[in-house]
């Protein structure tokens, strides 16, 4: 090579490297791997090998066992076998597990790293310097949480055995954020990697041996999305992870809905990237760099939809295409490449077809004239910039190395664009004004906001998404609670219901005629059907009528629930003076509440009066709690911090339970509203006057207009129009079973969070002892702020 | 466990051709074999007022920017050759002597050994530094030891490394080195001017320097060590190439903070800044803490990505040292032959 030829032109030249150590790998599996099930290598009698390839130049890598139902049932079985030990063996056993997990993660770093370059595409320094190290440090963290566990998280307990599905684009970094918090707390896993790239996936198997972690506890089953139905369906798995597209995610939901069972997804994102005009440019610039063109954008998080303050657009977008002239597209192997290739053929031809798409919507298209490998799937960084709103582009994620812009004017219209999206999973604002960064990181609806930073994670730190990007949280405290559930309390003494007494002695005088409407918008309100139902005692007499609510009641109360939005804005101080004054005036007619539930039920003037003074309680408890349910603080290092925030909901359907009439729906509705929630009560279907009486509790205890809204009527009349309402965040169901599958399914339109409410004794009558913080965490998102400081 | 044994055929796919569609836009970093000298404009107040940095984003692409480059074999000679080119031979020290500068000047002409040079098979290249930076006493004795070099020597001034002293004596200290035959002049800049943000009084002093140095070329020392935030030193150096700086540079070397790569990436973002906005290139100095030759070739990397090729040439780019060719000669060698070599078996300088 001319040396003096070098001198001149300054060029970087190859730099590989060295795959002998993990090509020396697979020849010792002779190119061919079987499931880990049960702590060895297992292949069926007949296996079916699929291939993975490299994707950068098509090399036939390994042939990889696709799983059958059989072998999904054996590593269930195996994992079920194992969970009791696993669970009862203590943390201080686990973590001791977890922390030679991680200590062999940092032994075999560099194979690991090279193996998934191999298997995906993207740049070594990536593999090296990013998806391994945050790997490590995952079963670091966990190891110290399997540590703590037994005395920090004594009320919880594992669900069991969790079925784990990962996508291609982070594969062992997606592992360690699913393997790492349900082992540490005692579950035991099945986990599929995808079909691009199991290399990894396998890797650990093996590593699992050499560190002899007890057989069963690990799983891994390759194959593709059949195989991972065949998980999602197993009846003896508790527990579903899922990261991948919005589409699958749904389909995941809607076959685990017969099921229910608890779901953790971490899916689709458009995440929007705001450049305001006091930002740093030419670090926003590079920001860019890191949001859209790590990992060739295949990122769920990517900040693929920048939006740039009018005042300085043509500045930025300017800076953004010079700085795409100098990124590097090439061979994923060579230490001084920016953007690898893309994971397959199909995918990116997805990208192709996008950006003709995004021609055709008038966008003006930037690609550097990038030497650009033939060989491979490679595909060049791509800016597409002077689109609307009402884009494709700028409403559906790519999945690529392609960045979209639109401009906006203000502060104000940044939040409300980066809002219009179905999507919550990310942001990265840009700003050097304090005020402003933290405005909008606090109005942005997405589980993490990056301030002057992007693409930053932490296993300290939650992740996971808002609205359509899916639902739990994984990393930190919060992503621990998605792999554990309450600890059920001690059984309750059981009151007695001796059968109802006589009817109360005023009410067997001529009454005055009561009509119960529909309480929408601070308003009683006339159902719209026009017809009313009669309420009966359990000896079938009528003791009542209830408006029958239909649809358009629904419709009606969403509209003013949503335009009660203020109520998130209320200050925690002001939410619990009220929730404290519904206590104080429930307990001024608490003797007619409790005789308004005999009338309905079994009850006899103890047990109403129980319900009614339990009710009291929980009022006091949530009030308590409005103004003490704080986030955390996360120090990731020195220069770094991060603040973990509970954010409502949003608006919430309520289904109240049949039995509890009474306590049932305060529940609810104060642990939703103490939290910024605005809610739709549809009250318990046999015994509903006891909630439509509570309205004239809301009404003199300056709870503003919109806030809870009551629509009665028959349960499978409205949870249909409800759980189907886009314009509705979440559902806490406590209704009859048989609705369970419909609401589960229902709710995968828009996403929605979906909390199966138990129904009996123990549990209505426990939520201050047991239940209360169950409660108050499924009234919450949390926010992960990153906040990053120095001059 | 049971195995299939199957013949691994190695498939290839070929990659279909990618649409680009866009077209490329003129490079704007053509090699020209002459520079524009910066003359300077206007101090404009509004500008320097905008200019924001943001720390903990520099310091991750500092941070990440050594990981994304590197350069290997050949090609690492090549560039740690280009190094040497670049770099300001340096004494500045209370016990400097004619014969120390004599010496330091030998060097600046041989800085590679010869049989090192042969074994990487660039013997014929004339490898020869920048410059040769001394205090004024000084010149006299580099000029005369490198005379019909084609090597400029520089000369610090302005009350170095303070730049405490009267103000017209500042002015005369420059016209007395100029006319000494000085062909390059580093000046010091009053830190004092920044830290209260008189910036028109900072224009003001640098642009009389300027006119004092008449044909030499004129290198800031903005010190930034001692300006406090990476602010002050963008707004600093954009207000010294308003001016008329030839150069910025970082530090005199005896800052207790020297050259980091966090302010050279500030510094040379600024330089962009100013292009784009007056079509003048003004050269970089990292000076002072830079003694490895791995660091050496992380700070031409930060300059390719940002400014490019044209800035990798001794008119625009110098490095301030003195310990660092000694470790490039240590890396050169064992380019050559593959032994890691002992400091002692390099010629001093």
């Amino acid at each position: 090579m001319d040396t003096l030829n070098i001198f001149k032109t300054m060029e970087y030249g190859p730099a590989p490297e060295s795959r002998s150590d993990a090509d020396q790998w697979l020849a010792s599996f002779d190119h061919t791997f079987g499931h880990y099930i049960d702590g060895t290598f297992w292949t069926s009698k007949k296996p079916v090998y699929f291939n993975t390839i490299n994707p950068a130049n098509g090399e036939l890598l390994a042939q990889i066992s696709t799983g059958t139902k059989e072998d999904v049932n054996l590593a269930v079985k195996a994992a079920q076998t194992a969970q009791n030990d696993w669970s009862k063996s203590g943390g201080f056993n686990r973590a001791r597990f977890l922390y030679a997990i991680a200590r062999s993660i940092q032994k075999h770093a560099r194979i690991l790293a090279v193996l998934e370059t191999l298997d995906n595409g993207k740049p070594i320094r990536e593999t090296r310097d990013i998806d391994i190290p945050l790997v490590a440090r995952h079963f670091y963290f966990h190891a110290g949480m399997a540590q703590i566990g037994d005395s920090e998280l004594a009320d919880r307990v594992p669900f069991g055995v969790c079925g784990q599905i990962i996508p291609w684009n982070f594969p062992l970094l997606m592992l360690a954020w699913k393997i790492a918090p349900a082992i540490a707390l005692g579950n035991t896993v099945v986990l599929k990697p995808s079909e691009h790239t199991p290399l990894t996936s396998l890797f650990f198997a093996h590593m699992l041996s050499e560190i002899q972690l007890p057989p069963g506890v690990v799983n891994i089953v390759t194959g593709d999305g059949e195989t991972g139905e065949y998980i999602v369906q197993h009846p003896k798995v508790q527990k579903l992870a899922f990261t991948g597209s919005t589409s699958v995610g749904k389909r995941i939901t809607s076959l685990a809905a017969e099921q229910n069972k608890s779901l953790t997804l971490e899916l689709g994102g458009k995440s929007p990237f705001i450049v305001c005009s006091d930002a740093d440019l030419d670090s926003a610039v590079e920001g860019i760099v890191d949001a859209i063109w790590l990992n060739q954008g295949e990122v769920c998080c990517a900040g693929s939809r920048l939006l740039v303050q009018e005042a300085i657009a043509e500045t930025f977008l300017k800076k953004v295409r010079q700085r795409m002239d100098t990124l590097r597209v090439g061979s994923p192997l060579d230490k001084s490449i920016d953007i690898g290739t893309i994971i397959s053929h199909e995918q990116r031809q997805n990208i192709s077809q996008m950006v003709a798409l995004g021609k055709s919507e008038n966008g003006q298209i930037y690609q550097p004239e990038t030497n650009i490998p033939v060989e491979g799937f490679f595909y060049p960084p791509t800016l597409i910039s002077g689109l609307t709103p009402s884009s494709v582009l700028m409403r559906e994620e790519i999945f690529g190395p392609v960045l979209v812009s639109m401009t906006f004017r203000t502060h104000e219209e940044a939040i409300r664009l980066a809002n219009n999206s179905r999507y919550g999973l990310a942001a990265s604002i840009w700003s050097e004004n304090i005020n402003t960064a933290l405005e909008i990181a606090h109005e942005i609806e997405s589980g993490v906001v990056w301030i002057n930073t992007t693409n930053e994670f932490d296993a300290a730190c939650g992740f996971g998404g808002y609205k359509e990007s899916g639902f739990g949280r994984e990393g930190g405290w919060e992503g621990i609670y998605y792999y554990t559930k309450s600890k059920p309390p001690k059984a309750q003494k059981h009151i007695s219901t001796t059968g109802r007494k006589d009817i109360p002695k005023e009410l067997s005088l001529p009454i005055i005629d009561q009509t119960q409407k529909n309480y929408i918008a601070g308003k009683k309100a006339r159902p719209d059907s026009g017809y009313s139902l009669p309420v009966f005692n359990p000896q079938g007499n009528i003791v009542g009528r209830i408006g029958k609510g239909n649809r358009k009641d629904v419709r009606n109360a969403v509209e003013a629930a949503n335009s009660g939005k203020s109520w998130k804005h209320t200050s925690l101080y002001n939410r619990s003076q009220i929730l404290f004054y519904m206590a104080e005036n429930l307990s001024m007619r608490s003797n007619e509440f409790a005789d308004r539930l005999q009338l309905q039920t079994t009850y006899n003037h103890v047990e109403a009066m129980h319900e009614v003074q339990s009710s009291i309680e929980v009022l006091f408890y949530f009030a308590s709690w409005a103004d003490k349910f704080d986030g955390k603080i996360h120090r990731v290092s020195n220069n770094k911090t991060v603040m973990a925030v509970n954010e409502p909901l949003g608006t919430v359907g309520v289904v109240c339970p049949d039995n509890f009439p009474l306590l049932g729906f305060v529940s609810m509705v104060a642990s939703l509203i103490s939290m910024g929630n605005r809610c739709i009560v549809v009250p318990s279907e046999s015994s509903p006057l006891s909630s439509i009486d509570f309205t004239q509790i809301i009404d003199t205890s300056d709870v503003p207009n919109g806030v809870i809204n009551v629509v009665t009527g028959i349960h499978s009349d409205l949870v249909d129009p409800m759980v189907k309402h886009d314009g509705i965040n979440a559902v806490w169901y406590a209704g009859h079973s048989d609705l369970y599958i419909q609401v589960n399914k229902l709710s995968i339109g828009n996403l929605k969070r979906i909390w199966i409410l138990e129904n009996n004794l123990n549990f209505w009558y426990s939520p201050i002892s047991a239940y209360g913080k169950e409660f108050l965490k499924h009234s919450v998102e949390v926010k992960n702020i990153w906040i990053p400081y120095g001059e | 466990m049971a195995k299939e044994q199957t013949p691994i055929e190695t498939e290839r796919l070929v990659g279909s051709t990618i649409d680009i569609l866009a077209p490329k836009e003129s490079p704007s970093d053509q090699l020209i074999p002459l520079l524009k000298r910066n003359q300077g404009i206007d101090l404009e107040t509004d500008l320097i007022a905008k200019i924001q940095v943001n720390c903990s984003a520099v310091e991750r692409r500092t941070n990440t920017l050594k990981n994304r480059r590197t350069v290997k074999s050949h090609w690492q000679t090549a560039w740690l050759i280009k190094a040497i080119t670049l770099m300001d031979l340096t004494t500045l020290a209370g016990d400097d002597t004619t014969g120390r500068v004599q010496r330091l000047a030998a060097k600046a002409l041989n800085p590679v050994s010869n049989a090192i040079l042969k074994e990487l098979q660039i013997d014929g290249f004339p490898v020869k530094v920048g410059a040769v930076c001394v205090y004024h006493e000084m010149i006299a004795e580099a000029l005369k030891s490198l005379e019909n070099t084609g090597i400029p020597v520089a000369a610090v001034s302005t009350g170095f490394p303070a730049g405490q002293t009267p103000f017209y004596l500042r002015l005369a200290e420059i016209k007395e080195s100029v006319s000494k035959g000085a062909n390059e002049i580093d000046v010091v800049i009053p830190r004092r001017h920044v830290l209260t943000e008189k910036w028109q009084a900072l224009y003001n002093e640098i642009h009389s320097f300027k006119e004092a140095c008449g044909q030499a070329k004129m290198k800031v020392i903005i010190a930034t060590g001692e300006l406090g935030t990476l602010r002050n030193i963008a707004k600093t150096s954009m207000v010294c190439m308003m001016a008329g700086a030839d150069f910025i540079k970082t530090s005199t070397g005896k800052e207790s903070v020297n050259a980091t790569l966090p302010v050279s990436l500030v510094m040379v973002r600024t330089i962009r800044s100013y292009f784009e906005l007056t079509g003048n290139r003004v050269g970089f100095k990292p000076a002072g803490g830079i003694s490895k030759a791995k660091e050496s070739l992380q700070y031409l990397m930060l300059i390719k990505e940002e400014l490019g090729n044209r800035w990798l040439e001794p008119d625009l780019f110098r490095f301030g040292a003195s310990s660092l060719l000694n470790d490039i000669e240590r890396q050169l060698e064992h380019l050559a032959t593959g032994r890691y070599s002992a400091s002692y078996r390099h010629p001093q300088g």
